[in-house]
């Protein structure tokens, strides 16, 4: 995958996107529930790829990204609601502040493997929503109000600009160092590769881009309370990346628009949403443990499709 | 005597944890794996016990006997259904199928008879005495001496049983066991029968001492009994014990100290202090890394 033969072609494409979805709501051809299900998909795709950076390029296996998000949408939240600055600087700060979070939890937690790191990471996000349960001045259990400034230009510029740094960051010799890490810490180790660095590396970036999701989020919904970063938003945000297939960025993609198609379908049905949430995580893991996608990319289909034998370069 | 009030207390939470923390630390130290769904089985257990008493009219103890035996065969059926293709796959989709079993059984629950609470009837009589000046519920007391029997019950059966002999085997070495003849898929079934039948009756018991119920209780304490298995050591049977009282006796403390909203972050804290400095637990021992 080189970086010259996709940037452009993925930036018009982009570009595209975004003109035609915003003629059509200027028009007033896309009523408020298009526009609203596309902004929530575009939030959602930031949080499946940035996770996708933590457990599908690293391979640590974090379940508790809906801490970051709390993060993020508080901190925004006090930016714009209690400072009064503009909408565009409370993304930077709800980011910045999510990764330094994703540093103090990362620097101790990833010292820890497999289930043990994934129990930590879920303990530190539960401490992070009573933190912010207990803080009065954020609303406690009641929530706080957020005006709502989420537009689809700014939904989607942030999408364009995480799927950017994410790919970017994979294709550079971080991103192939972190990836090392995830077939085999210890050869990787082995081979001079500060795996620590790149694992902290790794969860903060994604952290950054989950506390931008959380921005976008709080400011899209009138009011934020704790209850909505719990277990359940976590697992949320895991089925994407697991559906899609853990390390396939276009496959995180794909099941974060499929599933929140779906999800906003059955918005009426909780319970069944959850059911069918849960069937499609045991089934999967159970006749296709790799996910949908494995750790193939769309564009790795292309070329299959271009030289009919194969040849060996698909997969990682 | 206000802080034995609070001790009695605290014990009597930390045998409930301890109770649940006993099934996933016996099913983590033979297959590896966090049953995340254990939680649930806790759950299921005490609807069960819930319904026993209301709709059948039976007592406490047919009642406690009837959801051990349910929560058993529960089980056995998610271990064989779900996890047990799962025995070379990897750790982490093992964990995923777990989340996505317990999932399931949150809200198939909710789907069948909806999110609304319940109310546990009272089965003892609230009667009270006092030692040392701290009032102590004939309720309470009971509470304990079931865990204890039940804990005694499982070290019997863990030390003194065929099956017993055949999970500490299964446990030590895999491949070995099955060489020496052991039959493995039968003795993790036993294991998941005896580890879900504690969590019923964990849920029982909760049941009647919180009298509050709901198809999502299962979930905080399911953590926390895991937070409990880490911290005594998982995979030691006296470790989740241990660590199940203590974890029930800081938290109480955390509340009486009058930080009740920080009760949960309490177990958290302990947690990470824990995984950071001696992941091992109290009773683990350190394992040298193999290349």
């Amino acid at each position: 995958m080189k970086k010259s033969k996709q940037f452009w072609p993925f930036i018009i494409a982009a570009v595209i996107v975004y003109a035609v979805v915003q003629f059509l709501i200027s028009n007033g051809m896309m009523n408020q529930f298009y526009s609203n299900t596309l902004i929530f998909i575009s939030i959602n795709i930031i949080l499946a790829v940035s996770l996708h950076l933590v457990i599908g390029i690293t391979g640590q296996f974090s379940i508790g990204h809906a801490g970051f998000l709390a993060v993020g949408a508080y901190i925004s939240a006090i930016v714009t609601m209690k400072l009064h600055l503009p909408f565009i600087v409370a993304i930077l700060v709800g980011g910045i502040v999510a990764a330094l979070a994703g540093l103090v939890v990362g620097i101790p937690s990833l010292r820890l493997k497999g289930d043990y790191l994934a129990i930590a990471t879920l303990g530190f996000a539960e401490i992070i929503r009573i933190v912010f349960l207990n803080i009065d001045a954020v609303g406690g259990a009641a929530g706080m109000q957020v005006s709502h400034l989420t537009t689809w230009t700014y939904a989607f510029v942030c999408l364009v600009i995480t799927i950017l740094v994410i790919v970017n960051f994979t294709n550079s010799r971080h991103g192939i160092a972190s990836i090392s890490v995830r077939e085999n810490e210890i050869a990787s180790d082995a081979m001079g590769i500060n795996t620590t660095y790149y694992k902290v590396i790794a969860f903060s970036i994604g952290s950054f881009f989950a506390g931008v999701a959380g921005a976008l989020y709080s400011h899209n919904f009138y009011i934020i309370q704790p209850s909505q970063f719990g277990f359940l938003k976590s697992f949320d945000i895991l089925i994407f990346v697991v559906l899609g297939g853990l390390g396939s960025l276009s496959g995180a993609v794909l099941s974060a628009i499929l599933l929140t198609v779906v999800s906003t379908y059955l918005q009426g049905y909780p319970e069944t949403r959850m059911i069918i949430y849960s069937l499609v995580l045991i089934l999967v893991m159970l006749y296709r443990p790799k996910g949908l996608m494995g750790t193939m990319e769309i564009t790795d289909y292309f070329k299959l499709w271009r030289t009919p034998k194969g040849g060996g370069q698909h997969g990682k | 005597m206000e802080w034995l009030q609070q001790l009695i207390n605290g014990i009597s939470l930390g045998s409930i944890y301890a109770l649940i923390a006993l099934g996933y630390t016996m099913v983590y130290g033979i297959i590896k794996l966090i049953n995340f769904a254990h939680g649930d089985v806790f759950m299921v257990g005490s609807f069960i016990g819930f319904y026993s008493i209301t709709v059948f009219g039976l007592g406490f103890f047919p009642a406690l006997i009837i959801s051990m035996a349910a929560c058993a065969l529960f089980g056995v059926i998610i271990e064989r259904i779900a996890y047990k293709r799962l025995r070379n796959a990897t750790r982490i989709a093992a964990l995923i199928t777990a989340i996505g079993v317990s999932l399931l059984i949150e809200y198939g629950v909710i789907y069948i008879r909806g999110a609304q609470p319940e109310a546990y009837p009272d089965v003892f009589s609230n009667r009270s005495f006092e030692l040392f000046g701290a009032q102590i519920s004939v309720q309470s007391i009971l509470i304990l001496s079931v865990s204890v029997v039940l804990m005694i019950l499982l070290q019997f059966i863990v030390h003194k049983t065929k099956t017993g002999k055949a999970m500490r085997a299964v446990s030590h070495d895999t491949e070995a066991a099955k060489l020496m003849g052991i039959n493995v898929d039968n003795t993790i079934s036993a294991t998941f029968a005896i580890g879900s039948a504690l969590a019923g009756a964990a849920g029982v018991i909760f049941g009647v001492y919180y009298t509050k119920i709901d198809p999502l209780m299962g979930v905080i304490p399911g953590v926390k009994a895991f937070v409990a298995a880490v911290l005594g050591g998982i995979g030691i049977i006296p470790g989740a014990m241990v660590g199940g009282l203590v974890l029930g006796v800081v938290e109480t403390i955390v509340s009486a100290l009058g930080f009740s909203l920080w009760r949960d972050a309490a177990a958290f804290v302990i947690l990470i202090l824990i995984l950071i400095f001696r992941p091992s637990g109290i009773f683990g021992k350190n394992t040298r890394e193999k290349v």
